[in-house]
């Protein structure tokens, strides 16, 4: 599904992914795990499009298609979903409406009928369910004074609705407390299934134990420096980033 | 009445029966408009007279314009607002011209500019409006003017009174001269001086007492506004007790050559009425590079007596510069008035506009809302006056005036002005200036929205406020409209 080869990036002048090699097939979950600054947001926020970053090397295919290419609109409507770590608010703009003019624009680019507020409202009920979200949260402006644990809450919920192929969640575990961190993975859990793919971004093993990953990768210095099973997670956990640090200066001479 | 039409004798305007006026135009109305032409440029007491007598307009009318031109004559034009436009020279332009014959315009829509027509799409305009305000020759039988005599009838049935300026001067001459200038004095401003002296049209409404006017005074306004020129005059007066929403203007762009537009509307709301005042203006804005544009001066204000209400809704999208504060005088207790602006400056627009409230009556109330958009090179200034008076005892104004930047080569101003009087007053302000982000764009593409739909989403959810405030179906154009207004602001 994902092909990523030799990707490089930059921001600014400065060098942030150097060469990342990433195969991610239907069905899969990885874990992306790295200290700060290893460039696992950069990662993410590439792979969604963000244009403040610069891609220097490298290919990333997605489906086939030549994802670099793509607008952000395009990737998101070919089924890219990305769960952001820091949500914006946008005043004014009822979080019901962001979210049924997503749902029709990636409706229309498959093809489907638009949905009206009804069928929408309809459609997104169960989900709202699993995601333990509130009525009154779909009505209020779009993250606007919603509380950290609401926000990543919500990313999960607009992932629900929108169906995506590829996941990319980027610490969504951050700033969540354990009921929290509970209700996200039950939503994205009860997503899992064969077509669908999911990249967790996260800094921390607890993540894992909610969201267990079919591949974890470890991510140093702009590199994937070691790749494993859930088991590797583990290890990290016990034996700290450091221990990275020292695998990928062997990596590097 | 000599037959040339001009006045020549004194007429009371009581005398002026409805039938004689009828036949009068009926004998040199059509016959003469055809064969008048424009006036050359210029201003000065004979062509007054001659803009009078075109109208056949009774003699105080004249006098009262030419007690305005002389007015006008000693005033200077504002330098204070915030715009800059090369110096108008007021003797340059011509005062009259006459109703656009058919030959002149456009036979059909394939003659009009396609950029035009590829607007009037987006806003969903019909076929037959997109004709019309393209200056398109239309049959005398048109589907709108059956549907505007269907509303005629039921106003009329209402008792209201709805028509255009100059048809009420000759109808109900003893309505418009006891309330004309009663809001506005004609020497209350350059601009306002200057259209007292030589207004072209504009309409005039007249809700009865206790009379809920039954309809939105809107379509019908809308299919009449294409021709109201330069020096618009609106009256409306709404009777003890009655009740009247009126939306002005128009979201398509119209076809226009003037340069400078001076308007004034004056309102009346006597003791328990509530009048609602909605204007969308879109006139040319000029090009990207800030050449051509309407210049709209307008001075529009409404006076509220004992328990009525007033409330100004504007959006502006249109003009190269705008000078605009619609106001209330909140003459009697209890009086409410209300102000609600959405102002769009993109490209070189320059807009300075707000409002003033003037609290006089006791436990007056105010509300003012005013959202700023800059983009492009625009300029954007908020000025507001809240005056409270020395008797407005328990008067309450609330404020509050947000500003919003698109790029970085805009600006945005505000200017709040607070006079309280008295002690128990309450006047509150609040004010925010805020840039779209490019990590809100990001995010809303993310989810699958062009650039120019999250914008256009963006700027809607920070006017939302005002848009709730405008009749429902326009309420859905001025949105469509801020997308059209805003298109390539962004990336």
């Amino acid at each position: 599904m994902l092909e990523v080869s030799n990707l490089h990036a930059t921001v600014g002048n400065k060098q942030i992914l150097n060469g990342i090699n990433l195969s991610v097939k239907a069905g899969e979950v990885h874990a992306i795990m790295g200290p700060n600054g290893s460039g696992k947001s950069t990662l993410a926020s590439v792979l969604a499009g963000r244009e403040e970053f610069d891609v220097t090397e490298g290919s990333v295919v997605f489906q086939g298609q030549d994802l670099l290419e793509m607008e952000p609109e395009e990737r998101a409507r070919e089924g890219i979903f990305l769960a952001f770590q820091y949500p914006v608010e946008i005043p004014g703009v009822n979080n019901a409406y962001l979210l049924k003019a997503a749902l029709n624009e990636i409706r229309k680019h498959r093809g489907e009928a638009e949905l009206d507020a009804m069928d929408f409202m309809t459609f997104v009920k169960e989900r709202m369910n699993i995601l333990e979200i509130d009525q009154s949260l779909m009505n209020r402006p779009v993250n606007e004074g919603f509380s950290g644990g609401e926000k990543k809450r919500n990313e999960i919920f607009q992932m629900a609705v929108l169906e995506p192929k590829l996941a990319i969640m980027d610490e969504t575990d951050s700033g969540l407390d354990i009921d929290a961190l509970r209700i996200v993975s039950n939503g994205v859990n009860a997503m899992r299934n064969a077509e669908r793919a999911t990249v967790v971004v996260t800094h921390y093993q607890r993540l894992l134990n909610y969201i267990v990953p079919d591949f974890v990768h470890v991510l140093s210095g702009g590199r994937i420096v070691k790749s494993g099973d859930k088991e590797l997670a583990l290890e990290l956990e016990d034996k700290g980033y450091s221990w990275i640090e020292g695998v990928t200066e062997s990596v590097g001479s | 009445m000599a037959d040339n039409g001009l006045t020549s004798e004194v007429v009371s305007d009581e005398m002026q029966t409805i039938e004689g006026r009828l036949s009068q135009e009926y004998k040199y109305g059509f016959v003469t408009h055809i064969d008048q032409e424009t006036i050359p440029p210029g201003l000065n007491e004979e062509v007054i007279g001659i803009i009078s007598s075109k109208k056949d307009e009774p003699d105080w009318l004249l006098d009262w314009r030419l007690k305005a031109y002389h007015k006008w004559l000693k005033m200077e034009e504002p330098t204070w607002p915030m715009v800059e436009y090369d110096e108008i020279d007021y003797q340059a332009i011509s005062y009259y011209s006459a109703p656009k014959s058919k030959e002149d315009g456009p036979k059909s829509l394939d003659e009009v500019d396609p950029e035009l027509l590829e607007t009037y799409k987006k806003l969903g305009i019909p076929l037959e409006e997109q004709k019309m305000l393209a200056g398109v020759a239309v049959d005398a039988v048109f589907d709108s003017v059956s549907v505007a005599t269907t509303f005629k009838e039921e106003l009329e049935k209402a008792g209201v009174i709805f028509c255009s300026f100059s048809e009420a001067v000759l109808n109900h001459p003893d309505l418009v001269r006891k309330y004309l200038g009663s809001v506005v004095p004609a020497s209350d401003n350059f601009y306002a001086a200057l259209n007292s002296a030589v207004f072209s049209d504009g309409s005039f409404a007249y809700i009865p007492r206790g009379v809920k006017c039954p309809m939105e005074l809107s379509t019908y306004f809308r299919i009449n506004a294409a021709q109201t020129g330069q020096f618009e005059r609106t009256l409306l007066v709404a009777d003890e007790g009655a009740t009247v929403s009126y939306l002005e203007g128009c979201t398509a762009p119209m076809r226009d050559e003037n340069q400078l537009h001076a308007a004034v509307v004056e309102l009346v709301a006597l003791d328990d009425a509530t009048i609602k005042y909605s204007t969308v203006q879109n006139w040319y804005p000029g090009d990207k590079d800030g050449k051509g544009g309407i210049f709209n001066f307008v001075t529009k204000r409404g006076k509220a007596l004992t328990n009525a209400k007033v409330t100004w809704t504007q959006v502006e999208t249109g003009s190269a510069v705008t000078w605009k504060y619609p106001s209330c005088i909140l003459q009697g207790d209890n009086a409410v008035g209300e102000f609600y602006s959405v102002a769009v400056t993109n490209n070189y627009q320059q807009a300075d506009t707000g409002t003033k409230m003037l609290h006089l009556g006791k436990n007056t109330r105010s509300t003012i809302v005013s959202k700023g958009i800059s983009a492009g090179k625009g300029q954007n200034t908020y000025r507001g006056l809240v005056r409270i008076g020395k008797n407005a005892k328990g008067a309450r104004n609330f404020s509050q005036c947000d500003s919003l930047l698109i790029g970085d080569q805009c600006g945005a101003h505000t200017f709040p002005y607070l006079e309280v009087r008295n002690t128990s007053s309450q006047v509150e302000h609040e004010a925010s200036t805020s840039k779209i982000g490019e990590d809100q764009i990001f995010y809303c593409r993310q989810r699958g929205l062009s650039t120019e739909d999250a914008v256009n989403m963006i700027v809607n959810g920070f006017c939302k406020e005002v848009f709730r405030e405008l009749p429902m179906e326009f309420a859905v154009e001025a949105q469509k409209l801020l997308g059209v207004s805003l298109e390539g602001s962004v990336g």
